[in-house]
């Protein structure tokens, strides 16, 4: 089935693009969106996102090859996204990475069986202060430790 | 304690909300600014000569006087990207006081002629975008923005655009790129964004710090502003620090203060007795300092002299007990990630370095390795569309010659 937003989504796209000159501007908005409402962005909502901006799929295509937040495939409930960049890795964030992946028995770029987890490595969050840090989804998690990581993922329903 | 001007309210909770602002004198800088002319404004701003706080240092003032007076729309681009390295002070700045940002983005627009501004925030500040979006329309409500701005006649729209996640889209021109809807590749200069920048139009575009600077600027003066740090170089900085200290965190402090008293009386001093070896003072990007070359005054002309740089003002603090290695696998595995590919020096080249060091981090590396890591970075150095071919090629060359004797001793 082709994927298709809500009315409501409708009428929230049609708030976006009225802030721009030219409609093409809205489009890592209208993907911010396309994954908020399917979880990923398959080759259909490139179509669909597309259609709505009146610019060919290809045009689509280019732009969510080119960001890393834009998922082409589909992702676990929870995306932990651990840093690997310099303050965090002073603080220890190779260990810790470790230690996700025997817990979770997946490597980063993985998602986990149950669909429950995806864990990726990133570049500076920007969350330095608190380093080791990561996000699940947009959550920020810093000061880390394995402690720590068990609490935070046991709370995770 | 020196005074503060761009944190002074960080300790108020409910200050991002526009009628705790107010009480605290909140918008009094755009009333002032909107009953001045904009050339008056302008003047001020060029006295008060508020170098970028984004990386580049240019003074915003004479930024401004560069857009040309022609009969198109003109744009005002914040730079909310903050992705080098080390570097988290604009959230601090946007999540705890978004309408001081504003009353800079308000004052900018008049002043330059802007009827449209479009904050560009990294992706993953989610809940920072809200927060601005919700100050906003605070400031909508008000009469602060949207039409007729307290009966001044002027008017003026803003609007978050977030990013998806690209270091390059922080280049002023791989933003525009990005916000208009393309993948974040920069753009040759010239012609440069104040003649032909957002849409083909004239576009001003500056960093959160430094757009929040402006209405206590306007407040009280460009003598005020240049009395705090240095006289050319006026103002504080917010100073990130993070790595090996106590209290890793935010500082303002006047431009200027010395870098040992930042990481040593601010910060906390090292963490846990671990014993230091190695700063980066401006940001990822910036050349590494030794130990022995920390006692020196936190200001861009200052660091320039000592062949680094102040950048970002993000001090990244490096220990004894830290290899080199790593931190230079750190840098070169960011950099090959960022390139946006456009050109081949930097695209090839830091890859190819990352792979190097990776080598050598394996333990099979080369006396011939260090040389090809030092030929390859010099060969990116000034050969580049943007200024990230340089960004990559100057933190790894003063590693390669810094601490070449160490790297020598883990072939
Ligand atoms: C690779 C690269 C990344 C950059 N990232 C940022 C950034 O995240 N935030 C920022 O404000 N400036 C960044 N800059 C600097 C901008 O290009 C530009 O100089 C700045 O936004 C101008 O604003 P200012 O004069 O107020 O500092 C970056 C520059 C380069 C070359
Ligand atoms: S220097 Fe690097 S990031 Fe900049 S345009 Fe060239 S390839 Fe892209």
């Amino acid at each position: 089935m082709s994927p298709e937003f809500s009315g409501k989504v409708r009428k929230e796209i049609d708030r976006i693009i009225a802030r721009y000159p030219q409609k093409e501007a809205a489009i890592l908005p209208l993907l911010h969106l396309t994954q908020q409402e399917f979880g990923f962005i398959s080759p259909e909502s490139e179509k669909l996102v597309a259609g709505i901006l009146g610019i060919k799929p290809i045009q689509v295509r280019e732009v969510v090859t080119f960001y890393t937040m834009l998922n082409r495939e589909p992702i676990g409930k929870y995306h932990i996204q651990v840093c690997s960049n310099l303050s965090c890795s002073l603080l220890g964030a190779e260990k810790l990475t470790d230690y996700l992946k025997e817990k979770l028995s997946i490597e980063p770029g993985q998602t986990s069986e149950d669909k429950k987890f995806t864990l990726s490595l990133v570049e500076c969050i920007g969350a330095c202060e608190q380093a080791p840090c990561m996000m699940i989804n947009f959550d920020y998690h810093g000061n880390l430790d394995k402690k720590k990581i068990d609490k935070i993922l046991d709370g995770l329903e | 304690m020196a005074e503060k001007v761009l944190t002074q309210h960080f300790g108020l909770k409910n200050v991002y909300q526009i009628d705790e602002y107010i009480k605290q004198g909140g918008y009094e800088a755009v009333k002032k600014a909107l009953k001045l002319k904009p050339e008056e404004i302008l003047e001020e701003m060029k006295k008060a000569n508020l170098r970028g706080r984004g990386g580049a240092g240019f003074p915003a003032g004479v930024k401004w006087g560069f857009v040309p007076k022609v009969d198109k729309p003109k744009y005002l681009c914040v730079n909310a990207d903050e992705g080098e390295p080390g570097t988290f002070k604009d959230r601090y700045i946007m999540s705890h006081n978004p309408h001081m940002l504003l009353e800079g983005i308000i004052i900018t627009s008049y002043c330059v002629g802007i009827h449209s501004a479009y904050i560009y925030i990294r992706g993953e500040y989610e809940a920072v975008a809200l927060r601005l979006e919700e100050a906003i329309s605070e400031a909508y409500d008000k009469g602060y923005l949207g039409k007729n701005i307290l009966n001044s006649g002027f008017d003026l729209d803003v609007s978050v655009h977030r990013g998806a996640g690209a270091y390059i889209c922080g280049e002023e021109t791989a933003l525009l790129e990005s916000l208009e809807g393309k993948r974040g590749n920069p753009r040759l200069k010239p012609p440069f964004p104040a003649s032909v920048g957002l849409f083909q139009c004239p576009t001003v575009i500056n960093n959160v710090e430094t757009l929040s600077n402006i209405p206590q600027i306007i407040l009280n003066g460009a003598d005020w502003f240049t009395g705090k740090g240095l006289p050319k170089d006026g103002g504080t900085r917010i100073f990130g620090v993070s790595g090996m200290v106590e209290k890793p965190g935010i500082y303002e402090l006047p431009i200027g203060t010395n870098l040992k008293d930042i990481i040593n009386k601010h910060a906390g001093g090292m963490k846990q007795g671990k014993k230091l070896k190695a700063v980066i003072p401006g940001g990822m990007s910036a050349p590494v300092l030794k130990a022995d070359e920390i006692d020196i005054p936190m200001d861009f002309d200052s660091l320039v002299n000592a062949e680094s740089m102040l950048g970002s003002a993000a001090i990244i603090v490096i220990d004894t007990g830290t290899s080199m290695l790593d931190v230079l696998k750190a840098v070169t595995k960011f950099y090959s990630h960022e390139s946006c590919g456009l050109c081949t020096p930097c695209r090839i080249g830091t890859s190819w370095i990352n792979k190097i060091v990776k080598r050598m981090a394996e333990g099979k590396g080369s006396k011939k390795d260090i040389d090809d890591i030092v030929r390859l970075a010099s060969n990116i150095l000034g050969k580049t569309l943007c200024p990230l071919g340089d960004a990559a090629a100057m933190p790894i060359l003063s590693i390669a010659k810094k601490f070449r004797k160490e790297l020598e001793s883990r072939l």
